[in-house]
């Protein structure tokens, strides 16, 4: 049983660490509520893309576009969106162990590192990483994010890649981030989710179809690793205000815990000092 | 019937509506689009999109993109989009200043070059949009 001022002290610095993880709760807390709306925001533009692109698919010719084409599968490039920080409980955690499972079942497979956690984990346990992307900023813009797509598709385009997939937490809701591996390149509209039969309706274009398609495929790429960004960043506060939470309510259980004990300490104390004090006196009464 | 209007970017819907006609910045020139329209995909330059409703004519400034014309839906997926009334006439003025300046000096090198001619056509997209919404007042 620690002594009474023991427990004291660690309720002191228990109330300090919870000042601490509350005031990180409430930070994580207003870099959530911005990055969830901005992935919210933004998630309607990437559909719409996918949706159009869907309806272009009947027009779209492989030789085109260097970006549909479809080879044999040697290696493949996995994009590994992890947080640079940690304190987001498990969500790194389980990302990488998904992507690691996936990249095993492939039969070679190249890593892009975004954040630092994964770049340091995907380090030790030697994996190929071609490129690292550290420190991306809390509201990224696509200029941040446009870098790394483009070299996602160099290293498609030139083929040292067969097939190039992302690998992210998607954001679900504050309380759910779901680790999400998605195959981004060679990119085919027709068996993309969602996807519908081939119009019968003849589309015009202007100024023609392959100038259009060679626009918005790119541009696609672009926007899907922008809203992976978004999601993982909105996935990370979530999490990270998750995890403080907890640990603020933790401290506040461990401080009724360790409150109670002191208070039952001091409590024999006293109880101990009055027998003293009343068997003293009764000794001096008979003396 | 209407049109179904939407106008998208990464950002945010900057636009969702019922309207009678639009005529958009295509990238061979502009085209006006009324109920019916043959299906149709371009991409935009940058210009003024132009909405109609009921009478009243809208301006928006859109910076590229693509414009899905399809039945009665009209999706526009542009990288930015601004509302007339969002512009800040002479912020754009000034932007239009500073890139006539530095393409009047020589630009350093290409990429400034072109920078500062992507500047000016913003900047000059923006004043239209914002002039044409003041004219009408």
């Amino acid at each position: 049983m620690p002594s009474e001022r023991e427990l004291r002290r660690r309720v002191r610095s228990i109330k300090n660490i919870q000042q601490v993880t509350r005031a990180m709760e409430l930070v994580a807390a207003s870099k959530m509520r911005r990055a969830q709306a901005a992935v919210l925001a933004s998630r309607p533009y990437e559909e719409r893309l996918r949706t159009v692109l869907n309806e272009l698919a009947p027009y779209a010719d492989p030789e085109t576009s260097p970006l549909l084409a479809k080879r044999e599968v040697r290696r493949v490039g996995i994009v590994l969106v992890t947080t640079d920080r940690g304190l987001v409980g498990p969500m790194n955690v389980n990302l990488i162990r998904a992507a690691l499972r996936f990249s095993e079942q492939q039969p070679a497979a190249s890593f892009v590192a975004v954040g630092r956690k994964g770049i340091n984990q995907l380090r030790r346990v030697r994996a190929t990483v071609t490129a690292e992307f550290p420190g991306i900023p809390d509201r990224p813009s696509s200029t941040d994010t446009n870098v790394i797509a483009r070299v996602a598709v160099e290293e498609f385009v030139t083929g040292k890649v067969d097939e190039l997939y992302l690998a992210f937490t998607r954001f679900v809701n504050t309380l759910r981030q779901e680790p999400t591996i998605r195959r981004l390149l060679p990119f085919t509209p027709g068996e993309m989710e969602g996807a519908q039969p081939p119009p019968t309706l003849q589309y015009l274009f202007e100024p023609d179809p392959e100038t259009v398609l060679n626009e918005v495929i790119p541009r696609l790429i672009e926007v899907a690793v922008f809203q992976t960004i978004l999601e993982s960043k909105a996935s990370a506060f979530s999490a990270q205000m998750v995890a403080m939470r907890n640990a603020t309510d933790a401290a506040g259980d461990l401080i009724d815990d360790l409150t109670l004990s002191a208070n039952k300490a001091r409590q024999s104390r006293i109880t101990k000092e009055m027998l003293e004090i009343a068997s003293g006196a009764e000794a001096l009464g008979k003396g | 019937m209407p049109l179904h209007l939407e106008v998208i970017t990464p950002e945010r819907k900057v636009y969702e509506d019922d309207v009678d006609m639009v005529v958009a910045p295509a990238s061979e020139g502009y085209v006006g689009i009324l109920p019916h329209h043959v299906p149709l995909f371009t991409t935009l330059g940058p210009g003024e999109f132009k909405v109609k409703k009921s009478g009243v004519e809208e301006v928006l400034a859109v910076f590229g993109g693509f414009m899905d014309v399809r039945g009665d839906r009209v999706v526009v997926l542009t990288d930015a989009a601004e509302p007339a009334e969002e512009i800040d006439a002479s912020r754009a003025q000034q932007a239009r200043e500073r890139a006539q300046q530095v393409l009047a000096a020589g630009p350093a090198s290409a990429a400034d070059e072109q920078r500062a001619r992507a500047e000016l056509q913003r900047a000059l997209v923006r004043l239209r949009v914002s002039e044409s919404r003041r004219r009408r007042r």
